[in-house]
């Protein structure tokens, strides 16, 4: 098992004591809720997209540091992205913390300090929940459960 | 007994002995993390003593067949075997007879057994269930399930803010539309250890049969069903450091043998045509098809092992570890206790500051420190108390004040991290 601060970085604290863009978007273009029944973590994402651009993206809810850090350090990631962009980044996070053999991309930014997640199987669904939540967003589908 | 038994009528298990009853358990051998392991969610699910393990390790190597039918001699050593265990039940919960036991899955399994054959044929339009607020999901969903499918009323009479039912208002929501009535002994989520007598001779005044969730009280306390006078009482064999997947629904006699079967199959049956079969006398009749028989086995030599201690004697030394804990956790900074209820079993459910469970979980992880985090499958009782999730300490017969400092320490993980 590898130490708490693998998992608990620098930056996941901080985004998670001080989240970023943890507000409502109006008007929004796309709108979905996210819910991890196992946690019970709750997260709405709200976006406007203009000209195939996220020009802006908020999230609220309540959830444990992983899900509230991922969330924030998503939002900050996305703004000013192509929404085939940030589609390309989901899987590329995807992967991060679901596959061993994954390495962090330099492509992933600052999102890369979440790998340590994929060493504790529990948890992976509480940094993914967001990145789902967003991808039914932009789906155009109102809810997603990580079930 | 119905309540936690006091401290100062009984001895109290010694740290020694204690110590001694860890070495039972192969689990406490191993390292956690490379930390000694401090086993703390027992009322999810209580770790085996290696006389469990061994039992169902003889069965399965010495005398395992198929049970009831075979003429050999196997079979008849599988038969004695099962059949032995029923009287062991029947003695840990001081029933009237040995076939007032009925083998199942779990508790979950046996609440929807009681709402499939005592109730359902009972219920219409109109009639109502009575439960508590503090129900854990296996004590709700069957209900409403069968609510849906007749047209009852499931009917929940509230919890106070230390989390204990209010008798008056639980009183005061039995009618003569009132069907049926499941509460359970010991919260999961709370402690609570509720005044089933007094609710159960609540609903005997309107006629009403009770069931009585004993998940989480066998064997953290002594349970009577002839004092309790209740109709149905059920539990899990894991949670009494017997083997996951073996559980026991305790019926009166009589009302086991008006019930209708909950499943057919074969061992249920007296005599099969295709035109008509005739069921089996209980509790045969509530058990189809092969048992669960090394399951069965095991339960067995857990509740040897725990009557051997003593349950009055595993209370007496939960609920001194459950004070304890209580006044330590009341001087961590931040820590907020979920349940304070005067009559408490080994559950102590907090909060600290704004750092959620999950987080907390994960850092006592790493401090060889196992609790639960999450809703407890008891949604309803967070949704009371508007909080997602709770941290929950919860002891068993191996814990010991040592345990209850590690946590206590590994708190202070938790508050450099996320405080």
């Amino acid at each position: 098992m590898s130490d708490l601060r693998d998992l608990y970085q620098e930056v996941i604290l901080d985004h998670n004591k001080h989240p970023r863009n943890f507000r409502s978007v109006e008007p929004h273009s796309h709108q979905a809720n996210g819910y991890n029944p196992l946690c019970g973590d709750r997260v709405t994402i709200q976006l406007s997209v203009e000209g195939g651009v996220i020009a802006q993206i908020g999230f609220q809810g309540d959830g444990c540091a992983i899900s509230t850090a991922s969330a924030s350090l998503m939002t900050e990631a996305l703004e000013g992205r192509t929404v085939e962009e940030a589609q390309a980044l989901f899987d590329r996070f995807h992967d991060l913390v679901t596959r061993d053999d994954a390495y962090p991309e330099a492509a992933l930014g600052k999102i890369a300090v979440l790998a340590g997640v994929r060493d504790y199987p529990m948890r992976v669904k509480c940094a993914t929940l967001a990145w789902h939540t967003l991808h039914a967003a932009l789906a155009e589908k109102d809810e997603v459960s990580t079930e | 007994m119905s309540t936690v038994t006091p401290m100062q009528t009984h001895d109290a298990v010694t740290p020694l002995a204690v110590e001694r009853l860890r070495a039972d358990f192969p689990i406490f051998a191993r390292p956690m993390n490379g930390k000694r392991l401090v086993f703390l969610d027992n009322a999810a699910s209580a770790q085996k003593p290696e006389a469990v393990i061994r039992a169902i390790d003889e069965c399965y190597g010495e005398y395992y067949a198929n049970i009831h039918r075979g003429v050999y001699q196997l079979s008849q050593r599988s038969t004695q075997a099962y059949e032995a265990v029923r009287g062991k039940v029947r003695a840990l919960l001081n029933g009237a007879d040995d076939r007032e036991v009925v083998f199942v899955r779990g508790a979950t399994e046996a609440i929807n057994l009681v709402a499939h054959s005592y109730v359902r044929p009972r219920l219409g339009p109109g009639d109502e269930i009575l439960i508590t607020g503090m129900e854990h999901h296996s004590n709700i969903v069957p209900w409403q399930l069968l609510c849906e499918e007749t047209g009852a009323t499931l009917v929940v009479s509230p919890i106070t803010d230390k989390g204990e039912v209010d008798v008056e208002d639980f009183r005061s929501r039995l009618t003569a539309r009132t069907k049926f009535v499941s509460i359970v002994h010991v919260s999961n989520a709370l402690g609570t250890v509720n005044p089933v007598q007094e609710m159960i001779a609540a609903a005997h005044e309107f006629g009403v049969a009770v069931l009585v969730d004993g998940a989480q009280s066998v064997p953290h306390l002594s349970v009577d069903v002839a004092e309790l006078d209740c109709d149905f009482y059920c539990f899990s064999g894991h949670k009494i450091y017997g083997p996951s997947g073996v559980g026991v629904l305790w019926g009166r006699l009589d009302l086991l043998r008006e019930m209708r079967p909950y499943q057919g199959g074969g061992e249920m049956i007296r005599y099969v045509t295709f035109e008509r079969s005739e069921f089996a006398e209980p509790p045969q009749r509530f058990e189809a098809g092969t048992p669960n028989i090394a399951g069965v086995v095991g339960l067995g030599a857990a509740i040897d092992y725990v009557c051997a201690i003593g349950t009055e004697r595993i209370a007496a030394h939960e609920h001194a570890l459950l004070e304890y804990a209580t006044a330590r956790l009341g001087e961590v900074e931040g820590v907020r206790i979920i349940g304070t209820a005067t009559a408490k079993a080994g559950v102590i459910s907090f909060l600290m500051g704004r750092v959620h469970p999950h987080d907390i979980g994960t850092v006592l992880d790493l401090e060889g420190v196992a609790i639960r985090a999450g809703h407890h499958c008891a949604q309803p009782v967070m949704q009371r108390y508007g909080i997602p999730a709770t941290a929950r300490a919860s002891f068993g017969l191996y814990n010991t004040y040592d345990d209850v400092d590690v946590l206590v320490r590994a708190l202070d993980k938790v508050r450099e991290l996320f405080i």
